[in-house]
C-alpha cells in the first residue's frame, strides 16, 4: 500500500475519514510526513480540510482565536501577537516555521512542541468540532485523541506579563534541551499575583511546573525570593532522553534557566 | 592571506604562481546552479528501491529468517539473504594483505552490532520495501555482549567475532601494533618526574548531508554502472568484485562527487548488495540510506582510550614516554587495523623523545563497526598528547609553549619507528604562533629552526 | 496505487505530471520532472538541502506533498540563472568561496534568495537567522555568510 492524501472541504467528512485505522491528518507536513519519509508504514493515509477558516487569526477584545492551520510563521510576524513571536520564532529555521502549524505543535512529542509549551502557560483552549477543552486536559488524551483540532484560543497576554525562554544546545538554531513559558502577574510593588508556568522536554508532553508556581505567589522577582520556587521546579517532572541531553542533565539545569528567565 | 616567506627562504623555490592566490574552484559552477550530478541524480525507468533489515540486537544468533510474506508483498520484486550472495565473508584491506576476512555483506547465523544487516528487499517503490522489510521474520538467540574495549579484552568476555578467535586484531607482531625505541624504564628511572595519565572518546559521526548510497544500472551485457558517492573508488570496486566474484572488468563505477564524505564514506557498504540486487533482477537498483541509516548504521570515528605516561626532566626534556592505545573496532575490522596501527607510529607526536615504548590494540566489541575519518588513529592521539604536554609543562612550572620549543623534532631526528625526520616546521608554526596569540617565549626559542640544530 | 495529476509552476514553466499519492515534491521535481537542484539530505525537515520557494516562501520539499501544490509557483535554484547569467547570489557564492561539497548549496542558494526579496540589505543578523534552517557539514557557514552579504551589497551597488 502507498501512502495516500485525502482531501476535504468538511471538516465533519475529514474526522470521519480519521476513524480508519493509519489514518492522520496532514497539518504542515513536518511530523507525518518526516515520520512516513522515515519508514513509519504504520501510517498509510493522511487526511486534510482545505478550509481558509482554519488558518485564520483572529484578535479582538484581548482575545485570540488562532485556526489550527496558521503556521508559526504567520503567529511571528502578526502585529498584535509580539508576546507570542518569541516563542513561534522559537519552532525550526524559517522553511519550518513557514509549514509548521499551531495544530500541529499540539501533537509535536519532546523535544518539538515549543509552541503548545507557550500554549499552555496562556491556559489555551483546544477547539474540536466536538467541543471546546481545556489544553490540559487535551494535551493529557492527545495520543488516543481521533478529532482534528480547528483552533485553539487564550487571552492575549501583555507582553511584559509573558516570558518565554527556549535553550539549544546548537545556535541559532537547535533542538530544545528544555523550552519555558511563563504567565506572571504582579502587584505594583512588584509581588507575584499569579504564576503559570509550562516547560518542554520535562515529560513526553509539555507539562505545569505547579510546584514552582505555588512557592512563586507572594514573592517578588529576586535571587532570594525565588530560590524556593527554582528548588520546586522539578517536582513532578520526567524528562526526556535523547541525542542532545540525557533526563539527568535537563533535570539539573531546568532551575538554572527557569531563574534566568523569572530574573531578566 | 598573508603568506610569510621569511621562514625558510633560503631552502624553498621562490617562484611560487598559485600558492597564495585564490582561485576559483573548478567545481563551484555546478554547485551554485545546481548542475553539479551526485549519485542520487541519476535516475533509470524501472528503478528498485533497496531496504536492508537490520537487527535488532547487539549480539545475537540468528535461528531462522522466514521471508515468506516479504516476498508476497506486493512490490518486491527479490528477496536477498547471505546465501544470495556468492563471497559473503570479506574484509576491505584484504586488498593489502590484512586479513582476516571478518565481516558479512548480509549476516550469516549471527549478529554481532546493532543494526547489522540480515535481509536485503528490493521493491518497486521505497514504500513498498520498507513495508516489506517490516514483514520478514527472523528468529534471534540474544548473546551476551561486550561494549567497553576493557572488558573485551579480559579472559572470558563474549567473543565478538569468530574469524578473529579473540576479541583484538592479531597483528604479525601479536596482540598489538609495537614500537619500541630506546630503554623506556631506563628513562623513567632516570626522569624527576612521571606523570602517567589516561584519555578516552566516544565514537563521532561524520553526518555528511548527502548520505551514503549508491545507483546501479545494468547495462544489458552483464556489465553494470555503479553511481556511487564513495570516497574509495578503486578499494570499493575491487572489493566489489572479489564480493559478487565478478572480473573488475564487469564494474562501471562512476564517482567522484561527494556530499560530504570526511572519511565516513570509504567503506564497501552499498555498492556490492545493490549491484547483486541489479544483477539479479536485470533492473537498475539505488540503495541509499535514510538520516537515521547514516547517524546510525554508517560507521563512527572509532572511540579510543590512551593511557600516556611520561619522563620529564625538570629543564624540560621528555625522556621516556610509554604509550597504550585502543581503538574500538566495534564488531568488525574495516579500516580500524589500520588506524591502531597509524596510532603506535604517532603516538611520540612531533616531539624528539629518546626512549619510546607503544603498544596499540585494535579491539573487538559489540558496537558499530568504526572506521575513517579525518585523520583516524591519530586526531584523538592527538588531543591526549597535547593536553599531557600542557599537564607536564604545569608539573615542572614551565611555559607550555617554551616547553614544546625544548621537544620539538627537528630534521635530522630519528623517530620513535625509525624514520628520520624531514622537513620539519614545528618550531617555526610555534614562534609564528608566538607572535600571532601575543604568547611570548624567551629570545633563544625565537632563535630556533627546525633544520639548522645548532641554532 | 493511485495516481493523482499535479499541475505547477516551476521556475516560470508549466508542469503537469501524475504522481502517486503521497509523493514527496522532492521526489516529484526530482525523478518526475528532473529538477535535481534540490537534494534530499535528511528528509526529516532538518537539513534545508531540499529547500526551495513556494508562492513566495521558502519551504522544504522533504515534507511538502506534491499534489498539495497545485497551482503554485514554485522556484528552485536550477531555474535561479537567466538566459545563461548567473544570479548575484550564485555569482557571490563563486567569488566568496562559499561552495565546498556543493550538497547544500542550492538550499543555502533557496533561503538565501527569500531573504534578500524581502531585506535587500539584511545585516549578519538576519543572514545568519535566515540560514539558521540550513544545514553545511563541511562547515562553510562564514564564507555562505559573507556571500550573502556581498549578493546585497552587490545588489544594492545595481540598484544605484
Amino acid at each position: 500500500m502507498s501512502l495516500a492524501l485525502r482531501t476535504f472541504s468538511s471538516m465533519k467528512d475529514a474526522n470521519a475519514a480519521l476513524q480508519v485505522s493509519g489514518t492522520r491528518y496532514l497539518g504542515g507536513g513536518t511530523l507525518v510526513v518526516r515520520a512516513a519519509n522515515e519508514g513509519d508504514v504504520a501510517v498509510s493515509s493522511l487526511v486534510r480540510v482545505d478550509d481558509p477558516g482554519l488558518s485564520q487569526i483572529a484578535v479582538s477584545g484581548g482575545k485570540v482565536r488562532l485556526g489550527a492551520s496558521v503556521t508559526m510563521a504567520a503567529v511571528a510576524r502578526h502585529p498584535e501577537l509580539a508576546a507570542l513571536a518569541p516563542a513561534a520564532r522559537a519552532v525550526g529555521g524559517p522553511a519550518i516555521r513557514n509549514m509548521a502549524t499551531v495544530g500541529g505543535n499540539l501533537f509535536a512529542p519532546a523535544p518539538y512542541g515549543d509552541f503548545a509549551v507557550a500554549l499552555l502557560a496562556l491556559d489555551a483552549t483546544v477547539v474540536t468540532e466536538g467541543g471546546e477543552m481545556p489544553i490540559e486536559t487535551f494535551l493529557a488524551g492527545r495520543d488516543t485523541s481521533r478529532v482534528i483540532v480547528t483552533a485553539v484560543g487564550f487571552s492575549l497576554p501583555r507582553a511584559e506579563s509573558f516570558r518565554f525562554l527556549k535553550v539549544s544546545r546548537v545556535k541559532p538554531k537547535g533542538v530544545s534541551v528544555l523550552s519555558i513559558a511563563a504567565l506572571l502577574e504582579l502587584a505594583p510593588d512588584g509581588t507575584v499575583t499569579s504564576a503559570r508556568i509550562a516547560l518542554g522536554c520535562m515529560a513526553d508532553r509539555p507539562i505545569r511546573a505547579k510546584a514552582a508556581e505555588k512557592a512563586l505567589l507572594g514573592c517578588k522577582l529576586t535571587q532570594q525570593e525565588i530560590a524556593p520556587a527554582l528548588a520546586a521546579a522539578g517536582e513532578g517532572i520526567a524528562p526526556i532522553t535523547d541525542p542532545v541531553a540525557s533526563a539527568w542533565y535537563r533535570a539539573e539545569v531546568l532551575p538554572v534557566h527557569l531563574g534566568r528567565l523569572l530574573l531578566n | 592571506m598573508e603568506l610569510r616567506k621569511d621562514y625558510f627562504a633560503d631552502v624553498r623555490k621562490d617562484g611560487l604562481h598559485e600558492i597564495g592566490q585564490a582561485r576559483p574552484r573548478l567545481d563551484s559552477p555546478g554547485h551554485v546552479t545546481g548542475k553539479t550530478a551526485y549519485f542520487a541524480d541519476r535516475n533509470f525507468p524501472g528503478m528498485l528501491h533497496l531496504k536492508m533489515v537490520r537487527s535488532p540486537h547487539h549480539h545475537a544468533r540468528i535461528r531462522s529468517i522466514d521471508t515468506s510474506e516479504a516476498e508476497r508483498h506486493p512490490g518486491v520484486v527479490k528477496v536477498l539473504t547471505a546465501k544470495d550472495v556468492p563471497h559473503n565473508v570479506y574484509t576491505i584491506l584484504i586488498l593489502i594483505q590484512v586479513g582476516p576476512e571478518d565481516e558479512t555483506v548480509l549476516a550469516d547465523g549471527k549478529v554481532r552490532w546493532k543494526g547489522e544487516a540480515v535481509v536485503a528487499v528490493l521493491a518497486e517503490s521505497e514504500r513498498a520495501a520498507q513495508e516489506a522489510a517490516a514483514k520478514v521474520k527472523v528468529d534471534y538467540e540474544v548473546l551476551p555482549a561486550v561494549f567497553d574495549m576493557e572488558e573485551a579484552l579480559k579472559p572470558g568476555a563474549p567473543l565478538v567475532n569468530e574469524y578473529h578467535g579473540q576479541n583484538y586484531y592479531l597483528y604479525d607482531s601479536g596482540e598489538c601494533r609495537k614500537v619500541r625505541f630506546g630503554d623506556v624504564e631506563a628513562g623513567f628511572a632516570g626522569a624527576d618526574h612521571i606523570l602517567e595519565q589516561s584519555y578516552q572518546s566516544s565514537p563521532i559521526e561524520h553526518a555528511p548531508t548527502e548520505t551514503t548510497g549508491c545507483v546501479v544500472a545494468p547495462e544489458g551485457n552483464d556489465r553494470f554502472t555503479c553511481y556511487t558517492n564513495t570516497q574509495a573508488m578503486f578499494f570499493t570496486l575491487d572489493n566489489t568484485s572479489i564480493i559478487l566474484q565478478m572480473p573488475g572488468s564487469k564494474l562501471h563505477f562512476v564517482g567522484g562527487t561527494v556530499g560530504g564524505g570526511f572519511g565516513g564514506k570509504v567503506d564497501v557498504i552499498v555498492e556490492p548488495i545493490a549491484i547483486l540486487g541489479a544483477k539479479l533482477t536485470g533492473r537498475p537498483v539505488c540503495f541509499i540510506y535514510s538520516r537515521e541509516e547514516e547517524m546510525q548504521i554508517s560507521s563512527p570515528r572509532a572511540a579510543e582510550k590512551v593511557v600516556i605516561k611520561d619522563g620529564v626532566m625538570k629543564d624540560g626534556r621528555i625522556v621516556a614516554r610509554k604509550v597504550t592505545g585502543y581503538t574500538d573496532a566495534g564488531a568488525y575490522s574495516r579500516h580500524s587495523p589500520y588506524g591502531a596501527q597509524k596510532g603506535a607510529a604517532h603516538y611520540p607526536g612531533p616531539y624528539t623523545i629518546p626512549n619510546v615504548w607503544i603498544d596499540t590494540y585494535c579491539v573487538y566489541t559489540n558496537r558499530t563497526p568504526s572506521s575513517a575519518m579525518r585523520g583516524f588513529g591519530v586526531t584523538i592521539g592527538d588531543f591526549a598528547l597535547e593536553v599531557q604536554m600542557d599537564k607536564l609543562a604545569r608539573l615542572i612550572g614551565m611555559d607550555p609553549l617554551e616547553f614544546r620549543f625544548i621537544n620539538a623534532y627537528r630534521d635530522g631526528d630519528m623517530k620513535a619507528h625509525r624514520q628520520p625526520t624531514e622537513g620539519a616546521a614545528l618550531i617555526e608554526c610555534m614562534q609564528e604562533a608566538s607572535r600571532a596569540a601575543d604568547w611570548p617565549v624567551a629570545e633563544k626559542y625565537m632563535a630556533m629552526s627546525s633544520y639548522r640544530k645548532g641554532a | 496505487m493511485a495516481k493523482v495529476p499535479v499541475q505547477f509552476t516551476l521556475n516560470g514553466s508549466e508542469k503537469a505530471e501524475f504522481v502517486e499519492s503521497g509523493t514527496t515534491l522532492l521526489a516529484a521535481l526530482r525523478d518526475k520532472i528532473g529538477d535535481t537542484s534540490p537534494k534530499g539530505g535528511c528528509h526529516q525537515g532538518t537539513c534545508g538541502a531540499c529547500s526551495v520557494i513556494i508562492d513566495g516562501e521558502l519551504r522544504l520539499s522533504c515534507l511538502t506533498l506534491a499534489e498539495t501544490c497545485g497551482g503554485a509557483d514554485i522556484k528552485t535554484t536550477a531555474g535561479l540563472a537567466e538566459g545563461g547569467v548567473l544570479h548575484p547570489l550564485q555569482r557571490a557564492f563563486l567569488d566568496a568561496f562559499a561552495t565546498q561539497c556543493g550538497f547544500c548549496t542550492p538550499g543555502m542558494i533557496m533561503a538565501a534568495k527569500v531573504l534578500l526579496d524581502r531585506t535587500p540589505n539584511p545585516s549578519r543578523e538576519d543572514v545568519v537567522e535566515a540560514l539558521s534552517g540550513n544545514i553545511c557539514r563541511c562547515t562553510g557557514y562564514e564564507p555562505i555568510i559573507q556571500a550573502v552579504l556581498l549578493a546585497a551589497r552587490a545588489n544594492s551597488q545595481n540598484a544605484a
